[in-house]
């Protein structure tokens, strides 16, 4: 069929069984080759977060004395010295902070960014369009332009150094991102739901609650998911926000960084700690991890 | 793009006028129906002061903060500015982060590309990109300390060392001492040249065996693999001996061949004539040499000085040189994942049927590649790209983590020096404004690019 509608036929066709055949043993030794790559780029992707773990899990003289690489011949060397040494050192007060910081932000951006997502697809208002051009703007502005002057009010209102503070900032950094997702879902909701329910005369906040959020979930997991992590991770804000009493875990590990050979044992045992979470989530959760990513890809 | 990426978690029964001019076409009936204006501004409210105190208000006391000195009394006017641009701390992390735009976004679009591409053609592909993407949800932090670990100097400690080594080691086997020198004096025939190898005084001929006695030798250097040094008697070629003149225990004759004393082996050793290597060979177990169809003449016996430089130890990474290097390929641990998903995606939504009509055509793979596949992924590949610019713009943690503190200077980058400014030390916040309003104005072209993007796709 090809051969007799090709122009010209004549040469491919002479050599086309043959090469036909080659090029199949190509594809062979190709595909075999392209396993082996592969193999190797998955180990170099997962051997660095492998050697946190295990060295996490040997005492500071075995690590001082050996490559990581060394426990698969003697895995007797196993231990949880390193995490009763981290608890002993008052890390769990970190950790519980940066549950407090994470959990309230997430929540707080997921209602309010809601809420005005809302309003940004079903309202109609003036200047509703050139207000939301601003936030999508708004999405990529550097945190580092606000440390200044947010430390300023926090030092005149007396929040500065404590969760709520902390909470505030993240809150308000998180907004853009989360109503230019949530508004180009809700804008995909059936008017005709919409409009039913307004004819009846339910009240905006009973749409908004009974029929929006309900239909919005996928949004607002792949929103959630995303949010958590953002905050969970955060060290900068952190860094400038909180101080030793309301300091998540990141900051309390940065502070142990300067001696970084000394404190190995508190550091990688902290280090595995504080990704444990963010790890369960994003494989229980990675569908709608990666839905959030692609729909605020327009960053 | 958003929107059709966006598309199979949208609800099914998406309307045909599509939803985003609905309310906008119908601005009548949703004023008839719809609810008032204060109803929109109440569930604006909380969003709006948020982003009004939060962002809004900081953009323009930064501006305004920025014209002024440390302390915050005196006006400078652009004067911090200057300073960004003059000070010598400065241009070097305005550097850093000019290779940082130049080298990652170009890195992680081709890496996500390519493994966009390659996980087409396997079965386990669900794995691999779970295994890459992983690491975008661990905390820079934790993969600063990841990486301080797999870049540790120390080849028996750190991994990218470990590999190094163990692929130099694959390829060249020449095992140095490191610390040995020659044993010199008077009754000796050899020297410490200038360039740490070792020479003899005389020029030697063929049939007088070259006698280089080495002293120093570290006990972990000495090869296991050695025997007694053996002094090599006549022949009609130049050969000689190179051992280990130290018996142990004393006794022993310096600078003579005793039975108790142990040869060096595998010693490069070269013929020299006229500054030109004539001729190379290598010491046996019991230390003997012997050059072979080496021309008659007199030759000047040299150890390079690569027989004494240690075992191959891999690379300073987080040394001054290598430092940003090292913290891209990090950078890059972190993001491919990103790329790959996000372009696989865009290759999962091209039609097959143009890429099957091309084969038909008798394009090759790399054509196909070339002139289908790029072009049509290509504003995936600039949502990436331009993703990623933003991001290398802003890195902070990674530098600030992976950086040893006295390194820190070297690696430095803008979003890090503002911190350090403001916060870490300095408490200049004159400065540290400036520098996050240059930090807006890089990152403001791409704002612009958002926003022009979003017009054209959503009205």
């Amino acid at each position: 069929m090809t051969t007799a509608t090709a122009p010209a036929p004549a040469p491919t066709h002479a050599g086309a069984p043959q090469r036909g055949l080659v090029g199949r043993i190509v594809d062979r030794l190709g595909g075999g080759a392209l396993q082996v790559v592969m193999v190797l780029l998955g180990l170099f992707w997962l051997v660095p977060t492998l050697g946190l773990l295990v060295v996490s899990l040997r005492t500071p003289e075995v690590n001082a004395a050996e490559g990581w690489w060394t426990i698969f011949t003697k895995p007797a060397e196993i231990t949880f010295e390193s995490y009763s040494s981290l608890l002993a050192s008052g890390f769990t007060a970190s950790f519980w902070n940066t549950v407090a910081i994470t959990v309230p932000t997430t929540v707080l951006v997921i209602g309010i960014a809601a809420m005005a997502a809302y309003a940004f697809a079903w309202m109609d208002f003036k200047g509703r369009d050139t207000l939301f051009l601003i936030v999508v703007g708004l999405l990529i502005v550097p945190i580092q332009i606000a440390l200044i002057p947010v430390a300023v009010i926090y030092g005149g209102v007396g929040i500065f150094g404590t969760i709520p503070g902390v909470v505030l900032f993240h809150v308000a950094f998180g907004l853009p991102f989360a109503i230019f997702l949530l508004r180009n879902f809700f804008v995909g909701i059936p008017s005709s739901l919409l409009e039913a329910a307004r004819m009846d005369g339910a009240p905006e906040w009973k749409i908004f609650v009974q029929i929006v959020f309900p239909l919005g979930k996928p949004a607002i997991a792949s929103l959630g998911i995303f949010q958590f992590l953002w905050v969970w991770n955060d060290m900068l804000i952190a860094l400038v926000f909180a101080n030793t009493e309301s300091q998540p875990m990141t900051k309390a590990l940065q502070s142990q960084m300067r001696q970084f050979g000394t404190n190995i044992d508190i550091l990688s045992s902290g280090a595995f700690m504080s990704l444990i979470i963010p790890l369960i989530l994003f494989f229980a959760f990675q569908r709608y991890f990666v839905q959030g990513m692609m729909a605020g890809s327009v960053k | 793009m958003t929107e059709r990426l966006d598309g199979p978690q949208a609800p099914p029964e998406e309307t045909s006028g599509g939803p985003a001019s609905g309310p906008a076409d119908t601005p009548r009936k949703q004023r008839r129906l719809g609810p008032s204006p204060m109803m929109a501004v109440a569930f604006l409210l909380p969003a709006a002061l948020l982003l009004g105190i939060w962002v809004v208000y900081p953009i323009v006391y930064s501006i305004f903060r920025s014209l002024f000195d440390a302390p915050g009394d005196g006006f400078v006017g652009l004067g911090n500015y200057v300073t960004i641009f003059t000070d010598d701390g400065m241009l070097k992390t305005i550097r850093n982060n000019l290779i940082w735009v130049v080298a990652a976004p170009i890195m992680v679009t081709a890496l996500g590309l390519i493994f966009a591409v390659m996980t087409e053609r396997i079965k386990w592909a669900t794995a691999f990109k779970l295994i890459v993407f992983m690491p975008m949800a661990v905390s820079l932090m934790a993969a600063g300390v990841i990486f301080r670990l797999v870049y540790d100097e120390d080849p028996d400690k750190g991994v990218a060392n470990a590999i190094l080594t163990t692929v130099h080691d694959t390829f060249s086997s020449s095992q140095g001492y490191p610390g040995a020198r020659p044993r010199e004096g008077d009754q000796s025939a050899v020297a410490a040249g200038d360039d740490g190898a070792v020479v003899t005084k005389q020029p030697a001929q063929a049939g007088q065996p070259v006698l280089i006695p080495i002293v120093g030798v570290k006990p972990e250097f000495m090869p296991a693999a050695a025997q007694p040094a053996a002094a090599v008697t006549g022949g009609d070629e130049l050969s000689g001996t190179v051992w280990f003149d130290f018996t142990p225990g004393g006794g022993g004759v310096s600078g003579a061949v005793d039975t108790t004393e142990k040869g060096l082996p595998g010693m490069t050793v070269e013929a020299v004539s006229n500054g030109q290597v004539a001729g190379t060979a290598t010491t046996a177990e019991d230390g003997s040499f012997r050059f072979e169809g080496l021309p008659a003449g007199s030759y000047v016996v040299r150890l390079p000085q690569a027989n004494f430089e240690g075992a191959y130890n891999g690379l300073t990474w987080l040394g001054p040189t290598l430092i940003t290097p090292a913290i891209i390929g990090a950078f890059i641990w972190v993001w491919a994942g990103f790329a790959m998903v996000l372009i696989a995606a865009g290759l999962a939504a091209i039609p097959r049927d143009s890429l099957e009509a091309a084969r038909i055509d008798g394009a090759t793979e790399w054509q196909v590649f070339r002139r289908i596949t790029v072009p049509l992924l290509s504003p995936v590949l600039l949502v990436v790209f331009v993703t990623m610019i933003i991001n290398t713009l802003k890195v902070f943690d990674l530098v600030f983590i992976i950086a040893p503190a006295s390194v820190q200077p070297e690696a430095n980058v803008v979003a890090l020096e503002m911190w350090r400014v403001a916060f870490g030390g300095g408490n200049n916040q004159g400065l540290g404004s400036a520098l996050a309003i240059f930090l807006l104005i890089l990152v403001l072209p791409f704002m612009i690019m958002n926003i022009r993007r979003f017009r054209r796709e959503d009205t």
